[in-house]
């Protein structure tokens, strides 16, 4: 068990080697209910939201999920969310578990003015994330609904091994799978249902390979409270047509740097090693680990612009040597 | 976890095995191998270096984290496992055996005494 945000947390229950694979070939779950949720509901919910978030929210049809995040007043992150419409009034906000203080203090004070009521259900809500090609089949053991209905980024309630649960096509692996939201009473059935089903227990070091290998940034070492969502791969969540808190001074900072995904011939880049570019430093590893599906070395780095194309040598320095490696497209495999 | 009495042990997780022939030989303890969990790759020390007690010679990399190697003993490195170019996950397999990592002929060989015994280092693995 290791500490993270406050909770102790797996970081494997066998080998991250084993439970990776087994989100990438049929089923994993992650016990993921550290994550916040928020409640905001009120005849000007969309407005608030569309001011606190970048993406267009206007877009987003009851029943359906958008991925988001929450600029700050300098152009840089308080946090990256997933915004749920569960009702033509109401809205959830699934939000990272380090960053719940600080962003339930953001939403309240970007609320004056707005005809909205908050709730922070943080403390309400369980969450089981259940990943891989073989979830929804897996899933479709327990569950009362047709999930074969669904698709990726639609929310709905049902009910899993007979509690009631709120149910989301998404996730943070790459692949297809659902997100289940219970009360933390019926936590434990849940998760013993689908350990009777199948589905590999997984641990936050799997979590971390998988994300990384989709491609998939994470708050508080890709995104920060510094680094603008435009110097990024996410700069499609941004939508310039709406005016959102933070956008003018988000949309006046040039990119001197770009995140960018990197492969190493050989050795594993790790979290603050530094990228060289024909002998000169041009920039830093955010994340880095082996992938277990092509046992190279992968990394998300912010590296100079002029250094950022794909196919770009570069190197990782690791223990005083230079490993020579190259810009990546993202996500790193090909993914389901 | 197993900690064989005929080994010495250090507080950074190395055993040490004192050979008839006067060379120790160094690998990572099962206490070790289990919190790194999967080793992917292992960078070994030259042939013929001189190295100190203490001093970060060598490096284990597992999917989840890097972890400095430490010399156990000052000396010179007179053989490294090669065998783990290829076969890593030997450290996990077979932590005692076939996952050595280095052999040093130490200055003194008396200083293999002042490691830890197995009971010892097992007291303080396991309050770790």
């Amino acid at each position: 068990m290791a500490p993270f945000a406050g909770y102790d947390m797996p970081i494997q229950y066998t080998s991250i080697s084993a439970e990776h694979l087994a989100v990438r070939e049929a089923a994993g779950m992650f016990d993921v209910s550290h994550m916040g949720e928020f409640w905001i509901r009120g005849a000007q919910a969309l407005e608030f939201l569309q001011y606190l978030t970048p993406n267009d929210v206007s877009k987003l049809k009851v029943g359906r999920a958008q991925y988001s995040m929450l600029p700050n007043a300098e152009g840089g992150l308080v946090d990256d969310v997933y915004v749920y419409r569960t009702g033509e009034q109401e809205y959830l906000m699934v939000v990272n578990a380090a960053n719940v203080e600080k962003d339930w203090a953001h939403v309240q004070a970007l609320a004056g003015g707005y005809a909205v009521e908050l709730e922070n259900a943080s403390e309400d809500w369980a969450l089981i994330a259940v990943q891989g090609p073989k979830a929804a089949e897996k899933l479709q053991t327990l569950c009362n609904t047709d999930l074969s209905a669904t698709r990726k980024n639609d929310t709905f309630v049902a009910e899993v091994a007979g509690k009631a649960a709120r149910l989301a096509r998404t996730g943070y692996t790459g692949e297809d799978g659902f997100e289940v939201f219970i009360a933390p009473a019926d936590a434990e059935a849940v998760w013993q249902a689908l350990l009777e089903a199948g589905v590999t227990p997984c641990g936050l070091g799997a979590r971390d390979t998988l994300r990384l290998e989709a491609g998939l940034p994470l708050y508080g070492h890709e995104l920060t409270d510094e680094t603008s969502p435009l110097c990024t791969s996410l700069a499609w969540v941004v939508k310039t047509h709406k005016d959102f808190y933070g956008k003018a001074a988000m949309l006046a900072r040039s990119c001197e740097r770009r995140l960018v995904g990197l492969v190493l011939e050989q050795g594993i880049p790790r979290e603050g090693y530094k990228v060289f570019a024909g002998g000169e430093e041009a920039g830093y590893v955010t994340s880095g680990t082996l992938s277990p599906l092509s046992r190279k070395g992968i990394a998300l780095a912010y590296v100079d612009a002029a250094h950022a194309a794909v196919d770009t040598p570069l190197q990782v320095e690791i223990r005083g040597k230079l490993y020579a490696g190259k810009v990546s497209k993202l996500p790193f495999a090909p993914l389901g | 976890m197993e900690y064989p009495d005929n080994l010495r042990y250090t507080k950074t997780h190395e055993w040490v095995l004192l050979e008839n022939d006067g060379i120790v030989t160094v690998g990572i303890t099962d206490y070790a191998q289990d919190a790194l969990g999967d080793v992917v790759f292992v960078e070994l020390p030259d042939v013929g270096e001189q190295v100190d007690a203490g001093e970060g010679i060598a490096a284990v990399e597992s999917v989840k984290t890097a972890s400095d190697i430490y010399a156990p003993v000052s000396g010179e490195i007179v053989e490294v496992n090669i065998d783990l170019n290829d076969q890593p996950e030997l450290l996990n397999t077979e932590p005692y055996g076939g996952g050595w990592i280095f052999r040093i002929k130490p200055d003194n060989p008396a200083d293999v005494e002042k490691l830890l015994e197995a009971p010892a280092y097992q007291e303080f693995a396991e309050s770790q």
